[in-house]
């Protein structure tokens, strides 16, 4: 067989980016310190025309190449826009942070790339071993963004930890790939699902082994309870800026990962997975909200309700219908977007040897600047899922999915788990109104960053009373 | 027969050496422990017909990468009895999934799932067989995209690595200069600044 021009063009937004990464970082070695801002606007103008392809190529019906491993379709094209875009919010939060102390290199916008392009290939992959290439591409990424704040401690103790549970989770994911592919003998996506069936046909005892290791392998990729140790410490530990991009853009990618292998590969198991999927996202429900409000540190609290947000990406996939799945993708994104605003507002309180994040830093925010605390208040109330904020949409939207396979009962018991989780959003709003600043310094941002978040938070709040579009986005990416 | 003889053999070999592995003391040891294991693995891949792989895995793995392990093991001091703590104290839990998974692979990988009539026997290939030929026709068309992602996470583990140990060890300061010092003004070593209230990192998680 021979490769033709034709079988490269579906992965063009991802060979872009491969020569880009590898120019820039020929460049970034011979560049003198003080043009390091030249790697950044290389890096942004990367991820600009990266999204130009993507959009470009948005298929009709999905192409598949290189030998089937590769898969262009809809969802990808739509998971990658939203990868590309938050992640070039999260390298221009970053900048000023990085700066100011003296952590801006070049690598942590080549890793920060290396992570994109990890995740493109995760979400296009259509074989177990592209998939699994891709998520390592990305997560070796990430543990080296993690540990490049070599002087500090916490930084390090959370790399570490983040690495071993990680590999230990690509160990677990890879048994399961394992014990797959000696049930049906194919690593292809496609094959794998025509081997199970429709219906689940040609289950056995070694598909069911090799399931359970997968779906335990993505739930610890993607943080679910009983697998969320790791997620708090990493996120208090880990530098704002990079705490923010594994928060964001990776999550696009740990959804498309599952989708992929649960849905693309295994939709036939679907009656076994949903029940794994139930366990683990009552649980997830159940510790991320009320484990969250014992939290002082806001970067700390921010982990356990990702945690909670997970739990409720989980329930459109149970609810198990293309429109569930289309408003778990619609949650995912949301998420992603109020997640990348509430670490930017960090960042954006924060200076040199004053990290801003512990919830009693926001005391007062409304006397120091009132535009900021209401984009604080916007962002929490978004995530507690209060309406008209962006977030109850989200939120309304998985749960009217799970009433319309009646399962009611999972319904109520994540909304009394929100109503709980609504406390600690809350608790900030009443910090920023009513209570008195401890710290009367007025917000020292440069005007670009201000921008920037501005749009993020004004973005949420106009997607709130406008949900339709992206809904129509998402259904669409799963229309047939 | 004898195969058969053969690969019991070497299994056991082989789950012995794994097992020494995590519960010998001396780090040494369990790095050439690591060796035996990848010998024998070596050994069963020759018996499935394997060789190109059998003679790589021994040649990169017990010849480059285990060689660099006990060089690191060997340089970095190690203290056995801080790298020991807690090993009595999570050894009840420990086995106890070791045995939960053990039978759950017992139960799942025997015969009725992977007996002869269901996965038969690979066939054995003649002397003309050629397995190097049988990976390059494959490696860059099948698996080209696979191929070219591994290549790039082995760049990313090069720029890891190097941005990890050179951070902030690249300034060249050899000696003093006494025609600088000499001439230094006071107000260039001490200035006075303004600036916003600071503090220390946040409490290791």
């Amino acid at each position: 067989m021979s490769l033709m021009l034709n079988d490269f063009l579906p992965a063009a937004p991802e060979i872009f980016l491969l020569a880009m990464v590898s120019l820039i970082l020929v460049i970034d070695v011979y560049l003198p310190e003080r043009y390091r801002l030249v790697t950044y606007q290389l890096s942004q103008a990367t991820l600009v025309a990266t999204t130009v392809l993507v959009v470009l190529l948005y298929p009709v019906e999905p192409v598949l190449t290189f030998s089937d491993s590769f898969v262009l379709d809809r969802m990808g094209s739509v998971l990658k826009v939203f990868v590309l875009l938050m992640s070039y919010f999260a390298f221009f939060y970053s900048k000023e942070y990085l700066r100011a102390r003296n952590l801006f290199k070049g690598e942590f916008y080549l890793l920060g790339l290396f992570a994109v392009l990890g995740m493109m290939v995760l979400i296009s992959g259509h074989s177990f071993l592209t998939l699994y290439l891709g998520l390592e591409l990305l997560s070796l990424s990430l543990y080296a963004m993690v540990a490049l704040h070599r002087d500090s401690t916490a930084a390090s103790e959370a790399a570490m930890k983040y690495f071993i549970l990680a590999s230990l989770a690509s160990g677990i994911l890879l048994y399961g790939i394992s014990l797959l592919y000696g049930a049906t003998g194919t690593l292809d996506l496609a094959e794998l699902r025509s081997a199970i069936g429709a219906e689940g046909e040609g289950r056995n005892v070694v598909l069911m082994l090799g399931l359970v290791f997968v779906v335990v392998g993505i739930a610890f990729k993607l943080g679910a309870v009983p697998f969320h140790m790791w997620v708090p410490d990493l996120y208090q530990g880990a530098p704002t800026p990079v705490t923010l991009f594994i928060g964001t853009a990776p999550k696009l990618a740990g959804f498309a990962m599952l989708m992929r292998f649960l849905v693309d590969g295994m939709g036939g198991l679907r009656g076994d997975w949903s029940d794994m999927l139930v366990i683990l996202a009552i649980l997830s429900l159940a510790v991320g909200n009320i484990v969250a409000i014992a939290q002082t540190n806001l970067k700390r609290m921010l982990g356990y309700s990702t945690i909670a947000h997970m739990g409720y990406m989980f329930l459109g996939m149970i609810a198990g219908t293309t429109a569930g799945y289309a408003a778990s993708m619609f949650y995912i994104i949301v998420y992603a977007l109020m997640a990348m605003g509430g670490f930017g507002m960090i960042i954006l309180l924060s200076r040199a040897g004053f990290e801003s994040d512990r919830l009693d830093d926001f005391r007062g925010l409304n006397e120091r600047s009132p535009w900021y605390a209401f984009l604080m208040l916007v962002l929490m109330m978004s995530m507690g899922g209060l309406p008209p904020f962006l977030g109850f949409w989200a939120k309304w939207s998985v749960l009217r999915e799970l009433v319309a396979v009646d399962m009611v009962w999972l319904a109520v018991v994540s909304v009394v788990f929100s109503l709980i989780g609504l406390f600690y959003y809350i608790r900030i709003v009443r910090l920023m109104y009513f209570e008195k600043p401890a710290d009367h310094s007025t917000v020292a941002a440069p005007a670009d960053m201000r921008v920037m978040i501005s749009t993020n938070g004004l973005a949420i709040l106009a997607l709130g009373l406008y949900p339709g579009a992206l809904m129509a986005v998402c259904i669409s990416a799963f229309a047939v | 027969m004898v195969e058969q003889l053969v690969f019991y053999a070497l299994s056991g070999i082989l789950v012995f050496a794994g097992s020494m592995v995590v519960t010998v003391r001396n780090p040494i040891h369990a790095a050439l422990f690591l060796v035996l294991a990848f010998f024998t693995t070596a050994g069963i891949w020759l018996l499935l017909d394997a060789e190109f792989l059998a003679m790589t895995l021994v040649l990169v793995y017990v010849g480059a990468v285990m060689v660099l392990f006990l060089f690191i093991i060997m340089m970095l001091d190690i203290n056995l009895v801080v790298l020991r703590e807690g090993f009595s104290r999570y050894l009840p839990v420990g086995i106890l999934i070791a045995v939960l998974l053990g039978l759950e692979i017992v139960m799942v990988l025997g015969p009725s799932q992977f007996g002869l009539d269901i996965v038969p026997a690979p066939a054995h290939h003649g002397p003309a067989y050629s397995n190097i030929e049988e990976l390059g026709g494959v490696l860059y068309t099948v698996y080209v995209y696979p191929f070219e992602i591994a290549a790039v996470i082995l760049l990313v583990a090069i720029v890891a690595a190097i941005a990890l140990s050179l951070s902030g060890r690249v300034k060249k300061r050899r000696g003093q200069r006494p025609e600088e010092q000499v001439v230094v003004n006071p107000r260039e070593r001490v200035r006075l600044v303004k600036m916003a209230a600071e503090r220390p990192d946040s409490e290791t998680p």
